[in-house]
């Protein structure tokens, strides 16, 4: 949706990186992010999703690389960029002891909002996050669900040109998940804005216009989920038989493609699925018990680019402990 | 780099949300009058019959409000640090570092935001000035505020000083503790520094907290020259100028490092 417009990118990532003492948290990363894309960074915990998202915040400085955002230097330009973005992160910033509106009040004197802008920005936000009942209320009487929501409302609030988004659905019900994805896209369609988000669910990241897969710091695969899937070798097509091998032997055959056998089926992946399947049943010697047609995933997207599962990745080991430790220990200095 | 406009949004906006907080959490505003008071009433009564009067029409309860007053100010001020820790524990500060807002600004806006907070608690503390026995007029308040405010700014540095190396609300808690008894004790909050012992007179005049109390014990009491209440370094007894100088000094030393410490966190 993006690509055709001559604009500048809004996010231009050059060769970032960042250590952490002898740990390479974010190596020699590039991108790019056209303005009114929704762009995602998936991969595992650990992967230096939130390093990278701190750097193009200015919360942390990166080792080597530039970055700029709405054409600003996110080292030398810091003040700008901040104007620029809205971030919601991982963990709640909210002072619970305010009130909604409270916290709105403030957000809006820091990033010097007029009077009549702020009162009109902060009705409307709170309507559409469906917290205008209860911006009276501290906010440490809130939900998780509506902490969250209260956030993306403030992150909104001095119209950001990028909304920053860390893990924004994280530890939230699958309803209030959609909830929220159905305002940002509002959002995006309305104001033309830019969203940035990290995330580690599949469904989350095929919500956005193109995503960049990362593991262990570094970029393995860019572009939007239907090109990935399309990279992984097309549709999966599962076919029930009652001599498994002598059907493999058949495909291998006929079409030159290599099938794999589990229990009672054989499966291979093909290019356009649909058109290929009628011609397929018509002339396939061997009788067809069962057949099914699966696009691949993200999940199998990922599985081919780093030949993990993203859900075995949460669980790696030591070296995993050590991002996490060392993030949190630079976390806890801001 | 950043310009006046810049440090002054950011001043007033953090000071703002100090004071939200202040209003928000009475149980604050109450202990932070409460625990001085205890001090006052308890001492005063225990000792006051006991000490008689120290000077010329001062009897020791009269000597010993002016220093509760600054003792006040000290536990209100060394909050800023409470706040910073707190924020960074809650995740605020992190909404803090990422909003446009100047360094200098945020370490300002906790300090006048301190300042303010301490005001209010000196003029609650007033109310019980005519009960002690020490009168008030408006010139009195007109000369304690600005004391205040330089004593309270000078005492935030410190705290958010402390606070930028400190990464929890309890162990910070903790530091405080330890760091407010003697900053008081040896104040000259309780006894006239310059009748005390010499080695207790030296620890006295080394901590910048008794320069404070006399400033603020000299708008209540007069001039020291009189009873031989004051402070005196090097053969001089220190006047209100003189003290307010030295705590200003210390204040804007105080308030540079809790800058630099607070940039240095990026």
């Amino acid at each position: 949706m993006s690509t055709s417009s001559p604009t500048r990118a809004v996010i231009e990532v050059d060769g970032l990186s960042k250590s952490f003492g002898k740990l390479e948290a974010v190596k020699d990363v590039h991108f790019e992010v056209q303005p009114g894309e929704v762009f995602g960074f998936l991969g595992p915990n650990g992967a230096g999703k939130t390093t990278t998202i701190n750097m193009l915040c200015t919360l942390l400085t990166p080792t080597a690389g530039r970055a700029s955002v709405n054409g600003f230097d996110v080292v030398r330009e810091r003040a700008d960029v901040r104007r620029s973005i809205g971030l919601v992160f991982q963990q709640p910033t909210l002072d619970e002891y305010l009130s909604a509106d409270q916290n709105l009040r403030f957000h809006a004197y820091a990033y010097g909002l007029p009077g009549d802008v702020r009162e009109r920005r902060m009705n409307e936000l709170m309507e559409m996050v469906d917290l205008a009942d209860r911006r009276k209320g501290p906010v440490r009487t809130y939900s998780g669900g509506m902490k969250r929501r209260l956030e993306i409302a403030r992150g909104l609030l001095h119209h950001p040109k990028v909304l920053f988004l860390d893990e924004p659905t994280l530890g939230l019900d699958p309803q209030t998940r959609r909830h929220i994805w159905n305002y940002l896209y509002a959002l995006r369609d309305r104001e033309g804005l830019t969203i940035f988000m990290t995330t580690h669910y599949m469904d989350e990241a095929e919500g956005c216009d193109r995503i960049a897969v990362i593991d262990h710091g570094s970029i393995v695969g860019l572009g939007s989920p239907e090109t990935l899937k399309h990279d992984v070798g097309g549709d999966l097509i599962t076919v029930g038989t009652d001599d498994v091998s002598a059907a493999a032997a058949e495909i291998k055959d006929r079409y030159q493609l290599e099938a794999s056998i589990r229990d009672s089926t054989v499966s291979f992946h093909v290019e356009g699925g649909e058109r290929f399947l009628p011609e397929f049943v018509r002339s396939f010697r061997r009788p067809i018990e069962s057949i099914g047609l699966r696009r691949p995933t993200l999940d199998d997207v990922f599985l081919h680019l780093t030949g993990r599962e993203i859900r075995d990745s949460e669980l790696d080991g030591q070296e995993q402990l050590l991002a996490g430790m060392s993030q949190w220990r630079q976390g806890r200095r801001m | 780099m950043s310009g006046l406009a810049e440090i002054w949004r950011g001043t007033w906006v953090i000071a703002y949300r100090e004071l939200l907080r202040f209003v928000n959490e009475r149980s604050r505003l109450i202990s932070s009058v409460l625990q001085p008071m205890i001090f006052l009433v308890v001492f005063g009564a225990g000792f006051g019959n006991v000490i008689g009067n120290l000077g010329p029409n001062i009897n020791f309860v009269q000597f010993m409000y002016p220093g509760i007053i600054a003792m006040g100010v000290l536990t209100s001020s060394l909050f800023a640090g409470v706040s910073v820790v707190w924020d960074r524990e809650f995740g605020f500060l992190k909404e803090v570092m990422v909003a446009p807002l100047a360094r200098t600004g945020i370490v300002l806006g906790k300090a006048l935001g301190a300042a303010v907070v301490a005001l209010v608690q000196v003029v609650l503390m007033l109310v019980v000035a005519p009960i002690v026995g020490v009168s008030l007029d408006v010139g009195l308040v007109v000369r304690l505020i600005p004391i205040v405010v330089i004593l309270s700014i000078a005492l935030s540095g410190f705290g958010i000083l402390l606070a930028s190396f400190m990464r929890s609300q309890q162990g910070f808690q903790l530091l405080i503790q330890v760091l407010i008894f003697p900053l008081i004790f040896l104040a000259g909050v309780f006894f006239p520094v310059d009748q005390a012992p010499d080695w207790l007179q030296v620890l006295s005049k080394i901590n910048p907290m008794t320069y404070g109390v006399d400033a603020i014990r000299q708008v209540f009491l007069g001039s020291p020259a009189s009873g031989g209440l004051g402070v005196e370094i090097f053969g001089t007894v220190m006047s209100i100028g003189q003290e307010v100088l030295i705590v200003g000094v210390l204040g804007a030393v105080l308030i540079s490092l809790a800058v630099w410490a607070f940039r240095r966190q990026e």
